[in-house]
């Protein structure tokens, strides 16, 4: 009878209603993913599974070599071969291609032996990109799919020359498409971390406070904290499981890049945690200023809109005009999807983000610190 | 039977600012008995409830509630008490199962959604969610959910309002079945009839004050013996008693 009072177990009671009630709302289920998924499968339609180069290819240029070859397989470069000189330049200039392109054979005969050493020898190929200055991401993913084939060539083309000529240095340039999902899915995900935790967070509170719940749970025993630290577990295991749910459905149905693989998709998850913690405090405090459950999103929404639009959900925040895009860059979903991208694509860990984690847990600490100022508890 | 008292409330003042919500209340709640808050709304009925719950600071004087300051102890009176507000939710899309379930945590017991939903006649509503039950089934759940840590002491505040005869009669059983298996009940209503066949004392709260505390048979009589009569001549039956004679004591479920 008089067993001491577990307040771990309270929360976990607490816990697991609020859980199992967020599994059967179906705003929750709807925010956090389905219209992250829709959006993935809309934009993974648009963009045919990954962003496409126009390359001029120049007349005259060499079309029997591997570097040709392995652009035409690569699967990201659109390469047009039809063109005159002239109308290519018009095109480059009006932003129709991306860039042009020209090899050219240097040598007819392939060297059996080792060039001398000390003896200057030409490649036998060059390679001449005209890259133009209104597509410079596209130029970029030229640029990395270009040097990632060469740098392949050249090694294997050392690889077959005797030893004593040059050293070999092992340095692995993996060339990745950088396909649509890559962007939008990042970003989806951020945006569903958003909702989750300041919808989700406001609703509840502000439910639980107007329907007596919490009154009603005042008159247990039970602790406040239990009562937020149930709520916000809950919340955590949500978002978490949608994530996983996002990731995954994006790495095996669209080709999503986790580039160190389950190491990568781990990394993905702990900043989703970082994430949505610093988002419910957004929750709190907007559950905390609404009056009644009509007041919640508009105000929610004036926290989760400008950073669905701004923080690089959709496009890049380099499509915006410069006087927005510091607004753009000090945004939290911005440092969470900038993160997010690093870690996914580029194979970042999360030490090499700790500049976006740091200003997102500034977000954190500002927010929480206006969300118990703010928190009504009646 | 000495009568033990349970709750001790002494000079209990409770202002809203300027407005004086409760007035120098003082009273005792016996063990074992069925005690009523009686009076018009805004009488301060709800307020002197909620401060002995625990649920809101009072301004001056002292409660004990079974051997425990309000001040000091609240925590051991939560332990103690089961309450039942006035128009309170419960979380929202769980099944009865599950907010008993949720309950049992919150109080620390371990208790089967099962053996609490028998107490109340509603096993077969285990799977319902508790917007889908009607007013008299919401008002047992409730009730079950004051019990779920064996309390000393319940409270229900204006637990019969809005009930049907047939749902209200209902709970009348439910209550003198928790009060005969050695609980205290303490009770608000603004029905009189209520107060009379249920309460075994009743205290008369206007303004912030208790003007008496009395059982109803002592009160009818003191009223009686200053010469007060009813204009219409009482008849045995009322129009009550009719309408359950017509409609049967069945309890309906609508």
């Amino acid at each position: 009878m008089n067993k001491p009072y577990s307040n771990f177990n309270a929360t976990l009671a607490i816990a697991k209603a609020s859980f199992r009630s967020i599994l059967r709302s179906p705003s929750a289920v709807i925010f956090t993913l389905l219209f992250p998924l829709i959006f993935i499968l809309v934009f993974g339609f648009i963009g045919g599974g990954g962003i496409t180069v126009d390359v001029g290819v120049a007349k005259g240029s060499d079309l029997n070599n591997p570097i040709y070859k392995a652009l035409q397989s690569s699967g990201v470069i659109h390469l047009v071969t039809n063109e005159s000189a002239e109308q290519m330049n018009k095109d480059l200039a009006k932003g129709h291609l991306d860039a042009i392109l020209n090899i050219t054979k240097n040598i007819t005969s392939w060297p059996v032996y080792a060039p001398v050493q000390g003896k200057s020898q030409l490649p036998p190929f060059t390679v001449n990109v005209q890259y133009t200055s209104a597509s410079q991401e596209k130029g970029k993913i030229l640029n990395s799919l270009v040097s990632g084939i060469l740098f392949k060539m050249n090694s294997a083309m050392a690889k077959n020359t005797p030893p004593a000529l040059a050293e070999l240095k092992e340095t692995t340039v993996t060339v990745r498409a950088y396909k649509t999902i890559d962007f939008i899915l990042p970003g989806q995900l951020g945006f569903s971390l958003l909702s989750t935790g300041v919808f989700g967070t406001a609703f509840v509170f502000l439910s639980l406070r107007q329907t007596l719940v919490i009154k009603r749970f005042f008159a247990t025993p039970v602790k406040r904290y239990s009562i937020v630290v149930g709520e916000a577990l809950a919340r955590i295991t949500f978002a978490l499981i949608g994530a996983s749910f996002i990731l995954l459905i994006g790495r095996f149905a669209f080709g999503f890049t986790l580039i160190h693989g389950f190491v990568t998709f781990i990394n993905m998850l702990i900043l989703s945690f970082i994430g949505v913690v610093v988002f419910m405090g957004f929750g709190f405090t907007v559950s905390g200023i609404a009056k009644n459950e009509s007041t919640v999103p508009p105000i929610a929404n004036l926290v989760t809109l400008p950073q669905f639009l701004l923080s690089g959900t959709f496009f890049s925040i380099t499509v915006f005009p410069t006087w927005l895009q510091p607004i753009c860059k000090i945004l939290p979903l911005t440092f969470l999807n900038d993160a997010m991208r690093q870690v996914a694509f580029e194979g970042a860990n999360l030490w090499d983000v700790s500049h976006q984690l740091f200003y997102l847990l500034l977000w954190g600490v500002g927010i929480y610190a206006v969300a118990v100022k703010a928190f009504k508890w009646e | 039977m000495a009568k033990q008292p349970i709750i001790t409330v002494n000079n209990l003042v409770k202002n809203y600012g300027d407005f004086n919500a409760v007035k120098d209340i003082s009273f005792e709640v016996y063990e074992g008995e069925i005690f009523g808050l009686l009076g018009p709304n805004g009488a301060g009925k709800t307020t002197t409830l909620e401060i002995i719950e625990t649920l809101r600071d009072k301004t001056s004087g002292t409660i004990i509630v079974d051997g425990f300051d309000i001040e000091k102890d609240a925590a051991s009176i939560k332990k103690r008490i089961g309450v039942q507000l006035q128009a309170a939710g419960y979380y929202p899309n769980l099944n009865l199962s599950e907010l008993i379930e949720l309950f049992s945590g919150l109080y620390g017991v371990n208790k089967t959604p099962m053996e609490m939903l028998e107490k109340v006649a509603l096993t077969d509503k285990a799977k319902a969610k508790y917007k889908e039950l009607s007013g008299g089934q919401k008002q047992r759940f409730s009730i079950a959910t004051t019990l779920i840590n064996d309390p000393r002491i319940i409270f229900l505040d204006e637990p019969t309002t809005g009930l049907d005869p047939q749902a209200r009669r209902n709970l009348w059983d439910l209550i003198k079945e928790i009060r005969d298996s050695g609980t205290t009940v303490v009770i608000t209503t603004h029905y009189m009839d209520e107060a009379e066949i249920l309460c075994d004392r009743v205290a008369f709260v206007d303004g912030g004050r208790i003007i008496d505390i009395d059982t109803p048979d002592n009160f009818i009589d003191k009223l009686v013996a200053t010469g007060f009569e009813r204009k219409k001549e009482v008849k045995l039956a009322n129009l009550e008693d009719v309408f359950i004679n017509l409609t049967g004591k069945e309890w309906r479920e609508g």
